[in-house]
């Protein structure tokens, strides 16, 4: 099986986020960056259904030049080879926009399988994978916690909320969006980091691939949320913080 | 041209969240002057409609095909793809479900637009309209404006409060879609559960919480010996989950329990709306986290800014103290 995964570089978790002159992105000089923690999960089950059936992982990404370092992440856990689309820093796109890209970097692949992160950690549309799909006319399912391959089809385990799933069976070619936890993550072995350095990583750029890569949404500020009114901040060290908060779970909580 | 809000049934009981975005889509009416109409979806939806009548809306349309029984992202987006270029609408709101997140980007790429996803506000006035959403698992906002019609948005769950119905006994106008089975490529099977839950969380009076902040799973040791000193039950976020540190059904989440304990400590745990969904029904909230820009001090009641491994032994301390 032709499996295509997309994996998305993002700043990582801790970042401190810093906001930009333009009041509409973060400054990114301070920024590290990590894969997109669900990507990880789909790469993860893209490479045992490879181990399974045979075939082929292909890591697409869409982000600039800093993101290789995410894709020979992935090449190094095991992907074989990798399409790089390359656009400029401090872009925001909409996930329409961003699909319309990956599309046109799938089309000639002609995979039988996309795999998708559900979500993405930094701007977290939740929605590009579903999008990708419509793009390519494929069959999809979302929030993915297990796939069962059955030849021409798949059967997954979605999942819905407050603990409930639901199986559902697809045809070929399918696009699933893959859910965190699904599977435990490998780590890339010593080996696989030297092998990443020989393999195929296609850099393409937006502008060659010709997309219409028009938005129609647009960010026009971003800010720091409020915290509530409510809010008791207890400070100083551990020690004076934590009796004062024994003193409110005493006497106003009346917890203790 | 109208806001149309596409009400969420499942098995003919409502997703109570439908009506938050019936307030949703009245402010946006407020500002624009376009009226607000209700949409109901699925088979046999009669009685469903003529509740939904009730609300303050102009009108209710039913959208009922055998075909659209079972939810299925491709029978859905057919159904609303043809009532909407129908109708002509300028705003579409969904609530922002797991079935919504699964059907609403394809619709709203049918259309050539990028749908708004997990709404937290809407800024309406004089016609102009944007719409807030956050970056960054809630770290970040951002106002963000959609351009042309229909303008696709789908609002996170308690952002706004929910529509009461007034009586208002709109009409109700059926609109017949056309469906073929064969459209339909995904076979959904019957929703289960997985194995009975052993401890029901929504009982508990006091709850310590606890996420990724914690590190290791060595380091439960830490909480645990909190929710000892407190008399507490022990949950968590759903990545100490993932990692099978706790048991799945110690999750507090949108996929996982809903709580409402008298006290919810949450420990290490950053605060995204998936996991505020299970726990802002607490009376009290307790944040402990080394970030002080943690969207979880948006929702707490008592916070402290500091290393929970220095903070919640010192509060161990003090809780034995008290109580002794
Ligand atoms: C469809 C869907 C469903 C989901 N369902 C759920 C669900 O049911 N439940 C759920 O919880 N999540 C759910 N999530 C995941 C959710 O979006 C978040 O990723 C998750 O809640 C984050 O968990 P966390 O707060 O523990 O981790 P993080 O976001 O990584 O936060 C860790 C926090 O710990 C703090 N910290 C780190 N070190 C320390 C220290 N030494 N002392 C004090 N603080 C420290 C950090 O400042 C940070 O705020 C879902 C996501 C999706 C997309
Ligand atoms: N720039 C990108 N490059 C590769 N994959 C992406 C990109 N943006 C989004 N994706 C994929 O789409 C998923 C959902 O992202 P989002 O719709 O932004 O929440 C992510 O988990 C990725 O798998």
């Amino acid at each position: 099986m032709k499996i295509i995964v997309s994996v998305k570089q993002v700043p990582a978790r801790d970042s401190a986020l810093r906001i930009n002159a333009t009041g509409k992105w973060l400054d990114e000089s301070d920024l590290t960056y990590e894969m997109n923690e669900p990507d990880a999960y789909a790469l993860e089950e893209a490479l045992q259904l490879k181990e399974k059936l045979g075939g082929e992982v292909v890591v697409l990404c869409l982000g600039p030049q800093r993101a290789g370092q995410t894709i020979r992440e992935a090449l190094a856990k095991g992907a074989d080879r990798a399409i790089h689309v390359q656009m400029d820093d401090d872009v925001v796109l909409d996930p329409l926009a961003t699909a319309r890209l990956l599309a046109k970097a799938i089309q000639p692949e002609a995979p039988e399988m996309i795999l998708t992160g559900l979500q993405s950690d930094d701007l977290g549309y939740g929605q590009t994978g579903v999008v990708l799909a419509e793009l390519l006319g494929f069959a999809h399912a979302t929030i993915v916690m297990e796939v069962e391959p059955q030849g021409n089809s798949v059967r997954v385990k979605r999942e819905l909320e407050d603990g409930w799933f639901q199986n559902v069976v697809l045809p070929l070619p399918v696009l699933l969006t893959i859910q965190s936890g699904i599977k435990k993550l490998r780590y890339a072995t010593l080996m696989g980091i030297k092998k990443a350095k020989t393999k195929e990583v296609k850099t393409i750029t937006a502008a060659q691939l010709g997309a219409d890569g028009g938005s129609s949404s647009t960010v026009d500020r971003v800010y720091l949320p409020q915290r509530s009114k409510q809010l008791q901040l207890f400070t100083g060290d551990a020690k004076s913080a934590a009796k004062q908060l024994v003193e409110k779970l005493k006497f106003e909580v009346r917890v203790i | 041209m109208s806001i149309l809000v596409i009400l969420e049934q499942r098995g003919g009981k409502w997703t109570r969240m439908s009506f938050e975005v019936l307030t949703a889509g009245k402010n946006i009416a407020e500002a624009t002057g376009l009226p607000l109409e209700a949409v109901v979806i699925g088979t046999g939806i009669e009685a469903l409609a003529s509740e939904a009548s009730q609300y303050p809306v102009a009108n209710v349309y039913s959208l009922d095909h055998a075909l659209l029984g079972d939810y299925t992202p491709d029978g859905y987006t057919a159904a609303l793809e043809q009532f909407i270029r129908a109708k002509q609408a300028k705003y579409v709101l969904f609530p922002h479900t797991y079935q919504v997140r699964d059907f609403a980007p394809k619709l709203a790429t049918r259309f050539g637009k990028a749908l708004v996803s997990d709404v937290a506000g809407v800024k309406a006035q004089d016609s102009s309209v944007e719409f807030v959403r956050q970056f960054f698992q809630g770290k970040l906002n951002a106002d963000v404006a959609a351009s042309g019609e229909p303008q696709f948005a789908s609002i996170q769950a308690g952002a706004f409060r929910a529509l009461e119905p007034t009586n208002a006994g709109a009409p109700v106008e059926a609109f017949s879609v056309n469906l073929d089975a064969a459209q339909i490529r995904s076979k959904p099977e019957q929703p289960f559960r997985e194995a009975q839950r052993s401890v029901d969380l929504g009982a508990a009076d006091l709850i310590v919480s606890v996420g990724r902040g914690i590190k290791e799973k060595d380091n439960l040791a830490v909480v645990e010996e909190l929710a000892k000193a407190l008399g507490a039950e022990l949950a968590a976020s759903r990545p100490i989950c993932d990692n099978g540190w706790l048991p799945m059904e110690r999750q507090v989440g949108s996929s996982g329990q809903t709580v409402a304990p008298k006290v919810y400590f949450a420990i290490g745990i950053s605060g995204a709306i998936q996991h505020l969904v299970g726990m802002k029904g607490s009376k009290t909230v307790v944040a402990i986290n080394k970030d002080e820009n943690a969207p979880i001090f948006e929702t707490a009641d008592y916070g402290v800014v500091g290393d929970l491994f220095e903070v919640v032994p010192a509060l161990v301390d003090e809780i034995k103290k008290a109580k002794a």
